[in-house]
Parts: structure tokens; sequence; C-alpha cells
């Protein structure tokens, strides 16, 4: 670290002033920072899930707001993502161990057949972990026996599908006809979300819900399981 | 101003500016009926620009023109490119973007069969690698999302319009920047060709999918 004036020492600060200095530093991408608060709010006696949901995830979800309203963009997500994942690697153990990180349900997702691209997965899954989901991710380029597979294994609350290209967005709809065929769909929600989607997509496809970007997703998926704030 | 008879306009994507004007040159004399207007190539990166850009123009050109086609592919714009060129009675060029018809659709499919993780560069993309891809996806900034981006791609296809070798070593070049095998494949100007021939004879582009 750098000798300046300005430099604020983590350690000083109160806790509703490191909590909000650490949703500054996410915002801002600054991963060693990030990992540094959660630290110190461990040492201080805070609860793991009390440090993931008032630093880690509401930071995030000031970034997804911004993101939506275009002032911050991809690659400046990906660093606040990354400077969540910090935190987040020295939490999970803790939330592990005590049992809280399933206390929603289990949530299944994956990027569609024919789609190689997960960044926005990838950032989803982490916020749904952040919110309390155990998230078994399927990874890329999944046909519909990948997602019948997880859904029969691990009986999630919820299951998402994911997409970039237009191309490979139109493969959602050819798994949710198959789970309504075999009568899957009436007891489980599924998500889409992707760059191209929308709305009036997730409806036509008969979604029951479109997950605008990360941070909304992972809202919307706690009031499909009944545990919104 | 007054309409001129069979005039075409066609709003394209500044990426094909170059390759749409050399085809309206190759057509002589029944060229002259097609005028070209771009938008900024780097809605590449932002496709919810690209209808809003595409009002303004034909809000402020289409008037005198007998004939519109929007020159670009679905381009990630999720089907709602398609919804925008049927409500306002438009033509689009065929395929989901430049990549696709430069190929030619089959032959893009196959190369998607072959390896999904197929990163595409165009005459275009290769020129202008460092503006699109190295600043426009924060790379320059942040190396690391580098790795990020691209974990999941195994190849740069570099889909050539001309065979022009320092644009070549420059493909090359971008694979390795990327950390990606490289591969070459000569298209020409793919369906663009037979496109700018049908607008010069005042037929209909056909082939153009809608995906939602």
């Amino acid at each position: 670290m750098s000798d300046n004036e300005d430099e604020i020492i983590l350690t000083d600060l109160n806790d509703t002033e490191l909590v909000e200095q650490m949703q500054d530093d996410l915002y801002d991408g600054l991963a060693d920072e990030v990992f540094e608060g959660t630290q110190i709010l461990l040492d201080r006696g805070w609860d793991a899930n009390t440090v993931l949901t008032d630093a880690l995830v509401e930071g995030m979800r000031i970034v997804g707001i911004d993101f939506r309203d275009g002032i911050l963009f991809v690659p400046e997500v990906l660093q606040c993502a990354n400077a969540m994942k910090g935190g987040m690697g020295l939490l999970r153990p803790i939330l592990a161990e005590s049992g809280n990180s399933a206390s929603l349900g289990t949530y299944v997702i994956g990027t569609v057949k024919g789609d190689i691209h997960d960044i926005g997965k990838n950032l989803v899954g982490m916020m749904l972990e952040g919110a309390g989901f155990e998230v078994i991710d399927l990874g890329i380029n999944n046909p519909v026996e990948n997602y019948l597979e997880a859904i029969d294994k691990h009986e999630p609350a919820i299951l998402g599908m994911s997409a970039l290209l237009t191309t490979t967005m139109p493969y959602m709809g050819l798994v949710i006809e198959e789970f309504d065929k075999r009568g899957i769909l009436k007891e489980l929600p599924v998500m889409v979300g992707g760059a191209p989607l929308n709305q009036e997509f997730s409806d036509a496809i008969n979604a029951h819900t479109y997950g605008r970007d990360a941070a909304m997703t992972a809202e919307l998926a706690k009031a499909i399981v009944g545990k919104n704030r | 101003m007054a309409k001129t008879s069979h005039k075409t306009l066609i709003i394209a994507c500044g990426a094909l500016a170059k390759e749409i004007l050399f085809l309206k040159k190759m057509l002589g004399d029944a060229g002259r009926s097609i005028d070209l207007q771009c938008l900024p190539a780097n809605y590449h990166n932002s496709p919810d620009k690209i209808i809003p850009g595409l009002e303004k123009v034909i809000a402020e050109r289409g008037c005198h023109y007998d004939r519109i086609l929007i020159g670009y592919g679905d381009c990630g714009t999720g089907g709602l490119l398609d919804a925008f060129i049927a409500k306002n009675n438009l033509e689009r060029l065929p395929g989901a973007h430049c990549y696709a018809f430069f190929a030619g659709l089959d032959a893009f499919d196959a190369l998607m069969e072959e390896e999904l993780g197929s990163f595409f560069l165009t005459d275009y993309l290769v020129q202008f690698f460092d503006t699109l891809v190295i600043k426009g996806f924060g790379i320059d900034r942040h190396p690391d999302l580098k790795d990020i981006y691209f974990a999941n791609y195994k190849r740069v296809v570099y889909l050539a319009q001309t065979e022009d070798l320092e644009l070549q070593e420059q493909a090359k070049a971008a694979a390795q920047t990327l950390g990606l095998d490289y591969e070459y494949r000569f298209t020409g100007y793919g369906a663009l060709a037979g496109v700018m021939d049908k607008l010069a004879q005042d037929k209909p582009v056909l082939g153009a999918p809608t995906y939602v």
C-alpha cells in the first residue's frame, strides 16, 4: 500500500463505516480491500451471514442498479464480482459449516445447448449463493437431458437457464416444452436470463420469471421461494 | 426534397461500410440507385443502441427512398430488430450476424458444429481488434478479464473478405493475444454480394430468419 495521506485504514473504521467502505470498495472492484474488510468484520465477531448480506450482497445490489442504468459496464461489473468473490471465499466455509448456505433451497443453473457463454450465469450464481441458495452450476452447453438429470438428482426449488446468443436462446423454449410434457413445469419455477432476452421472450416461451440482471434474479428467486425481505 | 424513383437506402453497421461500398462500386451504374448510411460499428458491443439509431436515420432520411435495407443481422437484439423490421415493412441481411452471412449460413453452422468455442473475426474486426475487442471489452484496463471472457473459447476463426497478408498477420497476432488457436477461412463477401445484386435489380432480399 502507498503512503498516501488519504489512505483509509479499514481497521480504524467503526462497523457502520466499514460496511459502507466495503460497499464502496466492492463498487470500485478492489478485491484486496473487500477481502480485508470481510476478515475484519469476522474478527469483530460478526456473523458470516450478516457480513455477506450487509456488505457484499448489498454492495453488489448497488452495482446491479448502476449496471442496469448504464453507469457501469460489463468490465467494471466483472471487477466488482471478482472483489465479491474474494470476500465470499472467506465466508463460504464458515457458512457451510453453520448450515446456512442452503437455507433457501437448491437452485440449478446452466447455460443452454450451443452456448459457451457463462459470465452472466456465473454472476447470477454468485448472487444466488449470496442470497442463501445452494447453487448447482451445470456449466455451459447443456442439452435438455442435463437439466432433467439435475432435477432428478438435486430436486431444486428453482431452475435457471442462461443464453447470450440470439441463436441459442430459443433452446430455452424447447427445454420448457419438455418440462411441460413431463409435468415438471407445474412444480418447478423456471427462470431465464441473458443479454438478448426480454420479458416478452420470457412470456412467449412460458418461463416462470425473467431475471433481467444478477441482483434482480437473486431478489426474484427469493420472492419465488417466499423469502423476500 | 423530391423522392428519386427506385432509390434504396442501406442503413448498416459501420463494420460493413467498406464491403458495401466495394460491392456498390462493382455494380457500376446499377449501384448508383443504392445509398449507404452507417451507424457506429461499436454498437456491435451495445445492441440496445441499434434500433434507436435506425429510427433516427429513418426519420431523417427514410422519406427520400422507395426501399430501405437494414444492413444488420439480428446482431444481439434478441429478435427486437426483426419485430422492428416487420412493423416498418423493412428488410434485413440474412442470418444472426455478419459472420453468418459472410461465411454462408450453412458453412457458419458447420464451423460452429466443428468447434463451439470459435471466436470470429472479419476484415473489419481484425483491423479494429484493439478498439473493439481489447478496449471495447475493457481488457486494456483490466488484463485479467481476458481469461474470464475467453475461458471457453478454443480458436479464433478469421473469416476473410479480402486476401490481405497484413490482415492475416494481424489476425494471427489477435489469436495469440487471446491465447487461442488460429484458423483462416477466405469467405469473400458471402451473402452480402447476392443481397447487393438483388437490391440493384429491385428484387426482394430473402431468407431473413425471425428468432422470436
